[in-house]
């Protein structure tokens, strides 16, 4: 009884937009021609792929990565109610990745019977938690939200940086095809993730009955095979909860991966 | 009028299919006549696809090429990826303007490049046509190379393009 309670209690604290909600990054296209151009590009929370009808995905921790690994700074970052939105002007061919990525401890403790919640970076723990706090858990979360896009020929996608779920992609995200199988690997902090679970979602939620996941799991060198059943966006996620946090004095771990990818016609 | 025209396009035809004396390859594509209300000239790429499916030799590219419009030709989708991204566009003697409604004539001799580097093998000739506000269509016609007999082969696209002739003239 107390349990469901501070449960209930506790899930009223958490920000308007649920943890739970799907993170993702919506370039407004994904391949350019040689002479680069401007991308648009929106960061939202929403279980609907791709409606902005849920939350704004916060933009502070962006990094977008040119081709030459230099990063290109975004302009007009805008946040509004239900997206964060900024533009791209891409002009040196190869490959960007645009990239979300924290890596947060949230703890969770009962101040005079009370619930209470504090999210921040491991070096401010000491002053964000009470040193006496009762029923005291810890987790740390490393989350990368993700989406790339090329100039002119793609170049290679590099995982960068080795803490967390990462994408080494064998096929290139920006080469994709309806029909086609396209191989992905996952990195769990920098090394092949084996038996990791993949759950990949079609675009456009909203317009179907069944939600229509795909799922997969990784082998031994943390491959999966997918194989796009149409052209679109798609909506792919591997998360990991494991007992390998990095953060002093923390256990649990949950690491996540989530990309946007377009699969085009043939 | 219209006689006139039909009659230089036998001629032409009869000169590049005819009276060759060395090894070629020819190409009648059609662009046709669509009953819409906005039209705009459709981006063509005409390349030869290897047996792995990329690029062998690219043939023909037309784009609006007054302004910089350059950004549009991704949307030749199988050229842009089989190839096309590849390319540093103007390319002399490849690259075009966009072409009006009718029959294009395209003729290339193999002893030359592109086809002079083409590997004994198994290829298709790609016509690939999207048009602003329209569609987009590619047909494809297989052929061996290098030409050992005389061969005519067709295609026809349903919407974004016409008849497309290929002959092979050894």
């Amino acid at each position: 009884m107390k349990t469901s309670l501070l449960i209930a209690l506790s899930a009223l604290l958490v920000p308007a937009v649920s943890e739970a909600a799907r993170p993702w990054l919506l370039p407004s296209q994904t391949v350019l021609a040689r002479s680069g151009g401007w991308v648009a590009v929106d960061a939202a929370m929403a279980d609907d792929l791709f409606s902005v009808n849920q939350g704004a995905m916060p933009v502070d921790t962006l990094l977008v990565s040119g081709p030459d690994g230099q990063p290109v700074a975004p302009q007009n970052i805008t946040k509004s109610r239900s997206r964060s939105t900024f533009d791209l002007e891409l002009r040196q061919p190869g490959t960007y990745r645009i990239a979300v990525a924290e890596d947060a401890v949230t703890a969770r403790w009962e101040e005079d019977g009370k619930p209470k919640r504090w999210r921040g970076t491991a070096a401010e723990m000491a002053a964000g938690i009470p040193a006496n706090a009762a029923n005291l858990t810890v987790e740390q979360t490393q989350r990368r939200v993700e989406t790339f896009v090329s100039v002119g020929t793609p170049t290679e996608v590099k995982p960068s940086s080795g803490a967390g779920v990462e994408l080494a992609p064998i096929q290139h995200p920006n080469d994709l095809y309806a029909r086609e199988t396209a191989k992905f690997r996952f990195l769990l902090d920098g090394k092949p993730a084996k038996d990791l679970d993949v759950e990949v979602i079609a675009g456009g939620t909203r317009y179907r009955d069944a939600p229509g996941a795909m799922t997969f799991k990784t082998d031994k060198n943390g491959e999966v095979a997918i194989t796009w059943p149409a052209a679109g966006m798609y909506w792919l996620e591997a998360s990991v909860q494991d007992e390998a946090a990095t953060a002093p004095g923390v256990k649990n771990r949950r690491a996540s991966y989530a990309g946007t990818f377009e699969v085009l016609t043939q | 009028m219209i006689r006139k025209s039909r009659v230089t396009l036998l001629l032409v035809l009869a000169a590049g299919w005819g009276t060759a004396t060395a090894a070629d390859l020819s190409l009648s594509v059609e662009i046709p006549q669509l009953p819409v209300a906005e039209y705009h000239r459709p981006y063509v790429a005409i390349w030869i696809e290897g047996a792995d499916q990329n690029v062998a030799a690219n043939l023909a590219v037309w784009y609006q090429m007054r302004g910089d419009h350059t950004k549009w030709l991704p949307d030749l989708r199988q050229w842009w990826r089989r190839g096309g991204r590849d390319l540093k566009v103007p390319v002399d003697g490849l690259t075009g303007a966009t072409r009006p409604v009718g029959q294009h004539l395209l003729k290339f001799d193999a002893a030359q490049p592109p086809l002079a580097a083409l590997k004994p093998g198994q290829y298709a000739v790609v016509v690939e046509a999207v048009r602003e506000v329209g569609g987009r269509e590619a047909v494809r016609i297989p052929f061996e190379w290098p030409i050992k007999a005389a061969k005519r082969a067709s295609a026809t696209g349903s919407k974004e393009l016409g008849a497309v002739a290929l002959s092979l003239n050894p």
